[in-house]
This record gives C-alpha cells, structure tokens and sequence, in this order.
C-alpha cells in the first residue's frame, strides 16, 4: 500500500469511518449545516448509563472543596460586600489525574464493546494519560501520538511528563517534533493497526465530559442550597467547555459558563521557535481562539466541541498569574495542582472580586502535578529558554518574552474577549471554508444561530457588520 | 534491550503543510522505544524493535534506556514571596 503522505492522507474519510464506526454523513443536513442534538444523541449514551461506566472504571464522583481562605483573602482586597464564594472540583481525583478520564473513558468502552483491540489518540496533554490509563483498565492496546520536541531536540517538560505517564500505564508513544503532520501519522498507524480512533472530538468524548457539569451542580446544590450562578472553565479545544455546558442543563442548572484561557498572543502554535518559549501547553489562547471559531479544525469531520453553543464570556489570565494561583492554591489552601485547572482558577479569584459575597463561583476542575508541570520546572525551563522570570506588575508581562509575579492576590485581574468578537470571525470562517453563508433557508438559520447561541436578528445584524 | 530509535517522516523539502516558515526549514522527526529485536545497539545503525504494542519498527539507533530527563527544576525566588505574604494577611484578618 501507498504509505507516502498524499496517498494516507487522501484515504482520511475511509481510515476515520473504520477507526470510528461513525458514519457523520447521518448528521449532514447540507454543505455547511448538520444536526449537532442528533449527532450527541444517536451516537452517544444516556448520562445515566455514562455515570455508571465511569464509576465502576475510577472516573468520576470527586470532590467538590470550598476554597475557603482564598474566598476571604479575595474579600480582603475588594470593595465591601464584593467577593463571590470560589469552590473547586477536585478533577485531579480521576485515575488518570484529570477531567480528561471522563472524555477517555466512552471511548475505551466503546471500542471493547465494538471489538477493536486498542485505541489510539494525537495528544500531547492529558489526555493521552487518560486514554492510556482507560485502555489498561480494558486491556486494550494504546497508542498515543504527541508533539513534544523542537528541532534542537528539546522537550517541553510538561509533554515529556505525559509521555512518562503514559509509558507508565503501558501505552506505546510515538514522540514527534512540531508541526500538524501528527495527523498524518495518526492516520497511519490507525491504519496499520485496525485501533479504535479516540479523538477528543467525538460525540462519545464530550458526553463522557456532561457528567462533569452535572456532578458540580448536584454537589453545589448538596452543600450550599442552590446551583452556582457561575461556572469557570479552562477552555483550550473547546470539549472541557461544551461537554461541562451541557451537563449543568441536565443537572436542571442555568449557571452562566465562563470560559478562561492563558493569554498566549503572538506566539505561533506551529512555529518550531516558539514551541519551547510557552510556560503553558494547553489551556491556552492558541487553541482557545482558533477551536471557538472554527471547531472543525480537527481528525474528525464534525467536531462535537461547540464551544460558542454556550460560551458567556470569555476571561483570558496571563501565564504568571497562573503560577502565581498556583503557588497560591498549596501555600493557603494546602493543595499542590496543576496548571491548567489553576488557570480557571486565577481568573475565578478576578472574578470573584467583583460579584457580591452571596454568589458562587465554582470553578470545574483541578488536574495533577509532577516533574515537568510545576511551577518550578516551568519557571526554570522558561530561564533556560532566556525568558525573564522577576516580581512586579503582572500586567506588563509580554508572553515569550518575560514573566513577572505579582506581590499580592490584589494584582490578579482579567482580560475579556468579547463573545461577539469570536462569533464574527466565525462567521468568516463559514464564509472562508464555504465561500458563501446563506441565511435564506430556515435549516441554516435555525445551525447557525445555534452554533452562535444568538436569535435570528442578531445573526442578521453580525453578517451586516462583518461582510 | 530497550532502546530508543529515530526516523525522519519527512523530510524538510517534503513537507507541504501549512506551517510558519522556521518549522518549515526542519525535518518531521519521530522517536519511538521498544524492544531491540534486530541490529547491533550502535548510533546511527539501523536497527528492528518491537514496540510496547507489539508493532516492528525500523529506524535509526539513538540510545539504550532513553531518559525522560524532566524534573522538578530549580526552587524559584520569586514565588517565595507568596506563602508569607497571604498568610501574613490571613492572620491579620483573624485578629482583627
Ligand atoms: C487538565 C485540562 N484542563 C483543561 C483542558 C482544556 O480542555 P479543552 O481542550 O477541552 O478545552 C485540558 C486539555 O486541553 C486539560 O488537560
């Protein structure tokens, strides 16, 4: 067989449809709409019947914390009467270490159940330890695919500890240098070995996520009497946010979703320069941006991510404050975690500052650390690759170039992207990838206004403004 | 043995993705460990192993017991500063 990268690459829709058992041309209405609900529910599982698979494979059911001292720290410093009540899901408690269990885990079942004898995933991020982890539970073959080294050889520590850790569970690691040719090779050994793709994009992946949503929101119910009027979410490829999303409106719960990234501007995803001058490897304005306005970016046709679906508002951090939650976090809190999780904190801690003290904040998930992500590997890592690391006033931080540490919790504040301002580039988007939007039939209407969480006007009135 | 290989997917003028053009200038490089099965444990020789999942890989020899090499790194003083300070504050607001 032709194994040279245009003859793979041309195979894609066949390698996918076997590596899936999902046809998505059932979900197709025309060019450019298709039928999200029917997709979620034709190819998914009852929340139920997910709860149940993934508690009886060490996923789900962690805690719920009131981080106490950091709420009165944070009304310490506001104005009076300010200062939202800030609890924690504590995701790190999954097997895998993170939230990531839950999007693994329908997939690992779903592939026993079909009979396939392993599963692969591209990631570089948690997401393959949880993969990996889910397929010992099976005993299932794994094989993840991570983008980890520069040309000069040069690992990203965080990347590196995700290859220890699957390694650890058993999996098989392919380690690649920069670039998107992962996909390539993703198709390539789908191809070779007849495994089951767990992309992070499936219908099974952001089900698997729901039970987050509703967890938190029956847990906050349980202690404080009430579903919290406000949820933070690390939002980088859009499942965290989505799946959450969905999973607070079946709880019965309207809290408003907020999304939070690192703020990455102006370092370039792909570039082989800038890949070692990130302190963050997801959680992060590079994914975040580009999955909300083009969520079909991905190794599956549909992505099942549809962030703008739910997406209030959008908080971006700078990658110190996120050091400096973290820190923060295991000096006054007693609890060490990890950076992406901390990320939704830090702009939870800005938040809160604003609203008024009877409000609750919780913020959806914590994720472990180790070797490789703590603040002080990625401080020393950040050094080494001639970045400035000092203390003083965050908001001078420039991402690749320096890092500077706030004093106090007072100096932590946010930055929001206006949700419009992503709906309209992706709205240039449909047009980039379609070469027309065209509003004149109700099916189109009725996708993209939920693809945009807007009504008809206002869908009318973006198109003025943007074409 | 367990060892570690190379292989360039690609090389720098093969590649045709969109990508900046520094990540361009590089070839598409794999590593991959497992098992040695055939070839002499030598650098740069091309050697046969076995993969955790059971694969046969050809590639080039890099190195017996590759090392993940990550770590801790060193403690940062300029975080120092967080304990102190906010437990400082705490303190303040339960005397007063
Ligand atoms: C621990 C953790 N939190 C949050 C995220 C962001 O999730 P998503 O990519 O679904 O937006 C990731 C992965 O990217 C993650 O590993």
């Amino acid at each position: 067989m032709d194994k040279s990268y245009d003859a793979v690459m041309s195979r894609k829709n066949e390698i996918m449809k076997k590596a899936m058992g999902l046809d998505y041309s059932d979900f197709q209405i025309n060019d450019m709409a298709f039928d999200y609900e029917k997709m979620m529910t034709k190819a998914g599982l009852p929340i139920d019947e997910i709860r149940k698979i993934q508690l009886s494979n060490k996923v789900g059911n962690t805690p719920l914390f009131e981080l106490k001292n950091i709420t009165r720290l944070v009304r310490k410093t506001s104005e009076k009467g300010k200062g939202a009540r800030i609890f924690l899901k504590d995701e790190a408690a999954n097997a895998s270490g993170s939230f990531k269990a839950r999007r693994a885990s329908v997939s690992a079942y779903m592939a026993k159940k079909h009979g396939y004898k392993g599963i692969v995933a591209a990631t570089s991020g948690n997401y393959g330890a949880a993969v990996a982890s889910q397929a010992a539970i099976y005993n299932l073959g794994c094989i993840i695919l991570q983008e980890v080294f520069d040309s000069r050889f040069k690992g990203q520590p965080e990347i590196i500890e995700k290859t220890r850790k699957c390694e650890a569970y058993g999996a098989e690691v392919i380690q690649l240098s920069v670039g998107p040719e992962l996909f390539y090779c993703l198709l390539d050994v789908l191809e070779d070995t007849g495994y089951f793709n767990a992309s992070l994009y499936t219908p099974f992946g952001i089900a698997g996520v729901e039970t987050l949503g509703y967890e938190l929101s029956m847990q906050c119910k349980d202690i404080t009497g009430k579903f919290p009027e406000n949820v933070v979410i690390t939002h980088a490829g859009g499942g965290n946010l989505t799946g959450t999303a969905r999973g607070i409106k079946k709880a019965g719960g309207n809290s408003k979703v907020i999304g939070a990234s690192v703020d990455l501007h102006g370092l370039h995803m792909a570039s082989d320069n800038d890949f070692n001058k990130k302190s963050f490897t997801t959680g992060h304005t590079g994914f975040g941006i580009p999955f909300a306005t083009w969520p079909d970016r991905v190794d599956v046709p549909k992505n099942a991510a549809r962030p703008l679906r739910y997406m209030e508002k959008y908080l971006t951090v700078s990658q110190v404050e996120v050091f400096f939650t973290t820190e923060l976090l295991s000096q006054v809190e007693g609890m060490e975690r990890g950076p992406a999780g901390n990320t939704s904190l830090a702009a939870a801690i800005a938040l809160s500052r604003e609203l008024p003290e009877d409000e609750i904040i919780v913020v959806q998930e914590t994720e472990y650390t180790s070797a490789g992500k703590h603040p002080s590997a990625q401080l020393t890592f950040a050094k080494e690759n001639g970045i400035d690391v000092k203390v003083g006033d965050p908001r001078d931080n420039v991402p690749g170039k320096n890092i500077i540490i706030p004093e106090n919790i007072s100096q932590l504040g946010y930055k929001e992207i206006p949700i419009d301002k992503l709906r309209k580039t992706y709205l240039k988007n449909i047009k980039k990838n379609y070469g027309y939007i065209d509003t004149k039939t109700k099916e189109n209407v009725d996708f993209l206004t939920a693809e945009l969480n807007i009504n008809a006007d206002r869908l009318a009135q973006l198109i003025q403004e943007v074409f | 043995m367990w060892v570690q290989i190379e292989k360039v997917v690609l090389e720098a003028k093969e590649r045709t993705a969109k990508i900046p053009e520094d990540t361009l200038k590089c070839d598409y490089i794999m590593r991959l460990n497992g098992i040695l099965i055939e070839g002499e444990a030598v650098k740069g020789n091309e050697v046969i192993i076995k993969t955790l999942t059971g694969r046969t890989i050809t590639g080039t020899f890099k190195e017996r017991l590759p090392e993940y090499g990550h770590d801790f790194g060193k403690p940062v003083e300029e975080l120092l500063h967080i304990g102190p300070v906010h437990r400082k504050m705490l303190e303040e607001e339960n005397n007063g």
